[in-house]
């Protein structure tokens, strides 16, 4: 009998083009995502070398994280990153890389465009020079984060030096609770195994609660398991993976559609095929999250209250939770609904999709923003922009208060004009709540969309399900 | 890349765990085409302080620490985004070797590539050499990559274990990209059988752009 394989061993092995020895392999390629931040000492290391780009056809660029999010045509204003996406076009083109530019409909978040386009597929090895590459995985491809010298060797060679990464299975059962969303699931999630509880290891995400989730869910879900340490995140490859890839722009059309759905349809793991580690949740356990502290797993349902440190026995957990309080300005068993918020932010590659949108309107319809609170919502690319405004929802956030902004990276971190103030606690859909994440001193509460529409009404943490 | 074969240097212990990149080398800074003299940002928050000044209760502001070259920490050290430039800001600081319970998977890789040694080590392994490294200016430790050992002040000997493949890189400082291209006749091999099995893969982005 054939030994068993998980969707990440099919993945893997159909990708293996020769041991490169001593338990590594060369691992070939498909995608390779670029944009400006982690690119531009990998060309100029081509440069020095005199390499070129071997698959101008498998690699795409676009600039998202320096990107100002209102006043487009002004151009960009602060003289880092205009260098650095001014290095980026000059280099897609002394490359030969396909480009979109910032003035297209096409433009907005690595993440969210590669799936948005087709591009990223099941089966699939996908790579970029970001760590929440993991995202495209909820197609059922394994992909991944690498850092900028790997991006010279993906760019040089199209393939990567790797280790065998281990399996491990996360299973959610059950129905998730009335509004209680996908990223309240891979909160809890986190909160269950810890910031390093996948290091090592590639994460399947299986359970009828991800059978039951849309596309753009369990994006949302593998967006984040690099915050558990995970090498990569993924979803087996079903109906609603085919429905979602099916006639986007450069997903496989006619006969090529046909041969590639009998291979996706391949990928799924055998079942029996063996786990080095699992975790079991029950969906209908889940309540929405918040982070209280400075890592994701520093989270909690939204009716708990801020840790006490004395109750932690083990003394290196216990000086991490005291300099989370400290940092974030938290006393100790404070009720987590009682912590006032002076900005909100909706957008990111974790939570930007139009799904997202509709969650965050739904709750903005009718209300206002809360006095003091400054709100944004960042559409996750032009299309998903075109979209909400093509239902209505940048109306029902403007009447509520809302800025409506251009796509990009935005506030999830502190490379454009959309930085937090110093020392400002912010609602935030995306995906780190590290020290100075989202600008020097900013204190971050990760939650859902929902939940950061109901804490921007509110002007404070809040449980969605009171709001309606 | 800089060869790795000994190192022999002032150990500073930072006992914190989950020690993240946004903390060795904040965002903000990532706004640069460069990868050379990233050490003024590293650690950054805590190293110093709102005005600028230096935080003298920051570990690598004090005395012989300030010529560290090795950092003991604690569990899942690197955690977080894929920057290089958290290594990049580490050796340009002097940092040769980072040993720690535990490393996130993407800084561990990226170490290698820049001639840094990442050294995992059993938790009470890791708390015998942060007390060591709390002994200030006698807190020198040596390290032998080719023995794979970490020699403490009191002479006693530790034993590390290290991927093959990685130390071999490393001792010999090779371009990894230089190594695969001589297997430029078996990755052509392969994508002539995957245009068979999967030419969807193929000629994907070029139609793309505006």
């Amino acid at each position: 009998m054939a030994q068993l394989r998980t969707l990440f061993d099919k993945i893997w092995d159909s990708h293996v083009i020769a041991p490169a020895g001593q338990g590594t392999y060369l691992l070939y390629i498909d995608l390779h995502l670029c944009h400006e931040v982690t690119t531009p000492q990998a060309f100029e290391g081509l440069k020095l070398a005199g390499r070129k780009v071997r698959r101008p056809d498998a690699t795409i660029a676009v600039a998202d994280h320096n990107i100002p999010t209102s006043n487009r045509k002004a151009g960009i204003d602060e003289p880092e990153s205009k260098l650095q996406v001014d290095t980026l076009e000059r280099n897609v083109v002394e490359f030969g890389v396909p480009y979109i530019p910032i003035d297209s409909i096409n433009q907005g978040i690595v993440h969210i465009i590669g799936p948005e386009m087709g591009l990223s597929q099941p089966g699939m090895t996908i790579v970029c020079g970001d760590s929440h590459t993991a995202t495209h995985g909820a197609l059922g491809a394994l992909a991944f984060g690498i850092g900028t010298s790997e991006v010279e060797h993906v760019l040089a060679t199209q393939t990567l030096i790797q280790a065998h990464a281990k399996n491990m299975l996360v299973e959610v059962n059950g129905t998730l609770g009335a509004g209680v969303s996908p990223k309240d699931v891979i909160l809890a999630i986190i909160g269950k195994i810890g910031t390093a509880g996948g290091t090592g290891h590639v994460i399947e995400y299986a359970g009828s609660a991800f059978g039951a989730m849309s596309m753009e869910g369990r994006m949302t879900v593998c967006n984040m398991a690099i915050e558990s340490g995970a090498r990569a995140g993924l979803v087996a490859p079903d109906e609603i993976t085919f429905e979602y890839v099916k006639g986007r722009q450069y997903a496989p059309k006619g006969a090529a559609w046909e041969q590639a759905l009998a291979y996706w349809k391949t990928l799924p793991s055998d079942p029996g095929a063996h786990y080095d580690r699992k975790a079991v949740l029950d969906a209908g356990d889940i309540a929405p999250h918040v982070t209280w502290g400075t890592n994701p797993e520093q989270t909690a349902p939204i009716t708990g209250r801020v840790p006490d440190p004395a109750e932690i026995d083990d003394p290196l957990r216990r000086a991490a939770v005291e300099r989370a309080l400290q940092y974030m300005q938290l006393k100790p068993k404070t009720p987590l609904v009682d912590i006032p918020v002076q900005r909100v932010f909706i957008g990111s590659c974790t939570n930007s999709r139009i799904e997202d949108l509709r969650a965050a309107a739904a709750i903005a319809r009718g209300r206002k923003v809360a006095e003091g609170v400054r709100a944004m919502i960042v559409p996750g690319s032009g299309l998903v922009k075109h979209q909400a405004e093509e239902e209505g929802l940048d109306r029902v956030f403007l009447e509520a208060g809302f800025e409506w902004r251009e796509p990009g990276c935005s506030n999830c971190m502190s490379m454009n004009p959309d930085r937090a103030m110093k020392g400002e606690r912010i609602a935030s859909t995306s995906n780190r709540n590290f020290e100075g994440r989202q600008g020097p001193g900013a204190k971050t509460h990760l939650m859902g969309p929902a939940m950061a529409a109901a804490a921007a009404v509110t002007g404070r943490l809040a449980d969605v399900r009171e709001l309606g | 890349m800089d060869k790795f074969t000994q190192l022999t240097g002032v150990a500073a212990p930072m006992p914190m765990i989950n020690i993240d990149t946004d903390k060795i080398f904040p965002a903000i800074h990532l706004r640069t085409i460069k990868r050379t003299g990233l050490s003024k940002h590293l650690f950054e928050e805590i190293r110093f302080r709102p005005d600028g000044s230096e935080n003298p209760d920051f570990v690598l502001n004090q005395g012989p620490y300030r010529q560290a070259k090795i950092i003991v920490a604690g569990d899942n050290f690197g955690c977080g985004s894929s920057r290089e430039h958290a290594p990049w800001a580490l050796t340009d600081f002097g940092i040769r070797a980072v040993i720690a319970p535990s490393f996130a998977d993407i800084f561990y890789n990226n170490c290698f590539k820049n001639g840094l040694l990442p050294i995992a080590l059993p938790q009470e392994t890791v708390d015998k050499l942060m007390d060591d490294a709390k002994k200030g200016g006698n807190a020198v430790l040596t390290i032998d990559l080719d023995k794979q050992t970490i020699s403490r002040p009191d002479g006693e000997t530790v034993h590390f274990d290290i991927d093959p493949f990685r130390k071999h890189c490393l001792l010999n400082g090779l371009d990894d990209i230089g190594l695969t291209e001589q297997q430029g006749a078996e990755i052509a091999a392969y994508e002539q059988k995957t245009r068979g099995s999967r030419p969807w893969v193929f000629d994907l982005t070029q139609k793309a752009g505006a």
